[in-house]
């Protein structure tokens, strides 16, 4: 236990604990489904952090570590809720449905979304840093005025909960108690700051003082994620208003793939939290408890294989956008200076043509 | 690999000519400005060529590695001809989060598979850039310039990297060639590049008349660190020249020795095992200062702090427990820890714990230094040139190796009476190590 008030349902050996306020709900199905959502986004990361070390994509956000968070998170939503994530939720967009071709398409940068996010309820990553929490809470507060039974989650990382847009965005989620669950991964590293360098109280209660309340569950720990979230969730939509849930996890690759963690961190902590592993203590959890045969993880296995190859044949079939494209989204109708600029851009002999 | 990097160098080569790689197998450790990453094959094939050698630096468009794909070891079944991308190190135009690749048009070097002899067989093929007869490559704000001015881009000769037209070909292009800048003093100075804070910095005759460069990475540490020691520490120094005639002819000794055989000696082997004897017999150098405790921390180990030169600056990497060591294990210590630093490999682990530290500014050609203390640590021994001096020998002159040694100290817990008998010690022991090293 990291500290008392940790969420934990399942220890990092796969071994049931109670706690007071949840309890899981899910069935040995249910717990083998999630388990192979874990491998099959943690195979797809690696997979992609093999194609930008190739060239294939410009850049990519691992989120090794992160799965039970991600999962646990993603299958608690139901179908309407609205997602707002960052641009580490590969686990929130698989559980979405979002394509996983369509998810590599910004990291290849061929487009700068990917998909519509209405038809997934997933909203396209937020580069910028923290501005999603933003959206999210007026998104929520469109969900309050519509009268719909939706609830909207919205993802950020320690790094960014020093952000002035997310603050705010707890100010005004509070003020009108708006439909919203800020889900906070506390992967231990705004890109190389450490995360108790950034926050001298726990992030879990800061939502204390915005007026809502906040739990601290254990990030590694995918039945613990699940129900958290779902509670929070369903409070939410029967107008309990914003819950500010921190994921305690650790986030076991880098940053991005830009840069180098071991010249941020000691090795011995890596060592450490390679024991607390998502993946590790569900398949201990279905071994034990529900006879799981090595057929069964094998077969997940294979599966995942065979999905990272169609991943990279599908990302290097991605043919490049017409530059002149890139003024198709910038506003929903027709705008005089973005005209202009398409049409500039088309007189100098730039884009136009197939490429 | 990352963004807007230009290069990369080799660090470790994972797989050599002739081998059966799978996909995605570790080829290649390299070192960006960054990071240092391991590139995984995108291919299944075998090894035809590597492109470099351990410590290249492989520019940008550069091949790296030819693989030769055989059909039946292809990555998966199915497979059509795809044209990949080149496996050379880093082979876009800067990108930016948020921003995509720019310019993905440029010189792109692009590998296609193709069949090469047989219908079985497949290779790899570096083929050239596209030729340049595609659009000019350029930025819209210079070419609605160029378009002011009325001039053909196509004209313009490019000197922006993979041909890019910049403003300024532009206004050289209308303006004719340009003379020298009047207001520069004839004297220049020299036009070679220099290094500076772990960077290159342009000459004297070529650079800026100001420059500011932000401080960061080992820079930011080391200004850290020498605020935090003088700030904090109150230092003193003691000096002390030495006759290290029998030190040079031991190394000589050791040398020839089959023991000895691939292992690094120099004078620093031996003041490395100098100052970790000094410790065991004054324990009381090797301590540091707690004043959260208000306790003074005698420490019965050494992690012996060595401050090297590298391509990023400054840096003091430790060898854990030096004291444990024996000569060959300290030679390889000692050279391990260099060439990790020189590579940028060198871990904060690798930094962590320094209880004394060697600086070695005889390299350099300067006699003496004052070093200011590591934070947190009692001593720091500074080793000037060693070089030929007259010395006197039995009321007599000779010439002799002679090296001057300093050690700066912490004046809080350590007094001028304890820090000169440790240097003195330290000086025996350069004077005859043999003896010492048989006497431990």
């Amino acid at each position: 236990m990291i500290d008392e008030e940790l969420v934990q349902l399942l220890t990092p050996e796969g071994e049931r604990v109670s706690h007071p306020d949840y309890t899981s709900s899910l069935s040995g199905e249910e717990v083998l489904s999630m388990y192979r959502d874990m491998v099959i986004v943690r195979r797809l990361c690696n997979e992609s952090t093999s194609l930008q070390r190739q060239g294939q994509l410009a850049l990519w956000a691992p989120l090794q570590g992160q799965e039970g968070a991600q999962i646990g998170a993603g299958r608690a939503l139901a179908p309407m809720d609205f997602t707002f994530p960052t641009y580490r939720e590969h686990g929130i967009a698989w559980c979405r449905g979002v394509p996983p071709e369509s998810l590599l398409r910004l990291f290849r940068a061929v487009s700068n979304g990917g998909w519509d996010p209405q038809k997934y309820r997933h909203h396209v990553p937020t580069i910028v840093l923290g501005n999603q929490v933003l959206n999210a809470v007026g998104y929520a507060m469109g969900v309050q005025r519509d009268g719909a039974e939706e609830a909207v989650l919205t993802f950020f990382g320690d790094g960014a909960s020093s952000q002035g847009d997310v603050l705010e965005a707890f100010v005004w989620a509070s003020s009108f108690n708006a439909p919203v669950v800020f889900f906070c991964q506390n992967n231990q590293f705004g890109i190389s700051t450490p995360s108790s360098t950034q926050s001298k109280v726990p992030l879990f209660r800061r939502a204390r003082g915005f007026g809502f309340p906040g739990v601290r569950v254990d990030g590694n720990d995918l039945l613990a994620c699940y129900e958290v979230t779902k509670a929070a969730l369903e409070n939410a939509r029967a107008g309990g208003g914003p819950t500010l849930i921190e994921a305690y996890t650790y986030r076991m690759g880098a940053h991005t793939t830009s840069d180098d963690p071991t010249r941020y961190r000691v090795e011995a902590e890596v060592e450490v939290w390679k024991h607390r592993d998502p993946i590790e203590r569900i398949k201990a959890l279905l071994v034990r408890e529900y006879h799981s045969k090595p057929a069964a993880f094998e077969a997940i296995g294979a599966e995942a294989e065979a999905f990272a190859l169609k991943l990279r044949d599908d990302v290097l079939a991605m043919g490049r956008p017409d530059p002149l494209s890139m003024f198709d989204n910038v506003y929903a109708e027709p705008h005089p200076l973005i005209d202009e600029g398409r049409r500039d851009m088309v007189e100098l002999g730039i884009g136009g043509g197939v490429h | 690999m990352g963004e807007g990097l230009i290069e990369a160098e080799i660090v470790t080569w994972k797989v050599a000519v002739g081998d059966v790689v799978t996909l995605n197998q570790a080829l290649v450790d390299v070192e960006t400005a960054k990071a240092t990453v391991e590139l995984p094959s995108p291919f299944a094939g075998t090894i035809v060529t590597l492109h470099g050698e351990v410590g290249d630096t492989m520019q940008v468009n550069q091949p790296l590695v030819t693989i030769e794909v055989g059909a039946q070891s292809a990555p998966h079944a199915n497979e059509k001809q795809v044209v990949h991308d080149e496996t050379t190190v880093n082979r876009r135009e800067p990108v930016l989060i948020g921003y995509g690749v720019a310019n993905e048009d440029a010189a792109v070097v692009r590998r296609t598979r193709r069949v090469a002899t047989g219908p079985t067989k497949e290779s790899v093929v570096l083929d050239v850039p596209d030729s340049p007869s595609g659009p000019v490559r350029s930025t819209p704000p210079v070419r609605l310039l160029a378009k002011q001015y009325g001039i053909d881009l196509a004209a313009v000769s490019p000197t922006g990297r993979d041909g890019l037209v910049t403003r300024d070909d532009v206004e050289r292009a209308r303006s004719g060639p340009v003379g020298p800048d009047a207001r520069r003093s004839p004297i220049t100075g020299p036009a070679s590049s220099s290094r500076f804070v772990g960077r290159e910095i342009a000459s004297w005759s070529s650079g800026p008349r100001e420059e500011r460069i932000p401080v960061k990475g080992v820079l930011k540490s080391m200004a850290e660190a020498m605020v935090q020691s003088s700030t904090n520490q109150p230092q003193a120094a003691v000096w002390l020249r030495v006759d290290a005639t029998k030190t040079m002819e031991l190394l000589e000794a050791l040398k020839a020795h089959p023991n000895f055989a691939g292992v690094r000696l120099s004078p620093l082997t031996i003041a490395a095992l100098a100052v970790c004897d000094a410790a065991r017999h004054f324990p009381g150098i090797n301590s540091s200062f707690d004043t959260q405790n208000n306790e003074v921390v005698v420490r019965r180990y050494v992690n012996l702090g060595i401050a090297a030169d590298t391509p990023r600056g400054l840096i003091v990497p430790n060898i854990k427990d030096a004291d444990q060591l024996d000569v060959v294990a300290m030679a390889s210590a000692l050279s391990s820890l260099v060439q990790t630093a020189r590579s940028g490999t060198t871990t904060p682990n690798d930094m962590l714990g320094t209880t004394l530290t060697i600086t070695n500014v005889g390299p350099f050609g300067v006699d003496a230094a004052m070093a200011i203390l590591p934070p947190g640590t009692a001593a720091i021994l500074c080793i000037g040139k060693i070089a030929k001096a007259p010395w006197v020998v039995d009321d007599r002159l000779a010439v002799r190796q002679v090296v001057e040694l300093a050690m700066t100290f912490d004046h809080r817990q350590v007094d001028g009476a304890l820090a000169s008998a440790v240097l003195a010690h330290i000086g025996r022991f350069l004077e005859d190590p043999a003896t010492t090293l048989l006497a431990q």
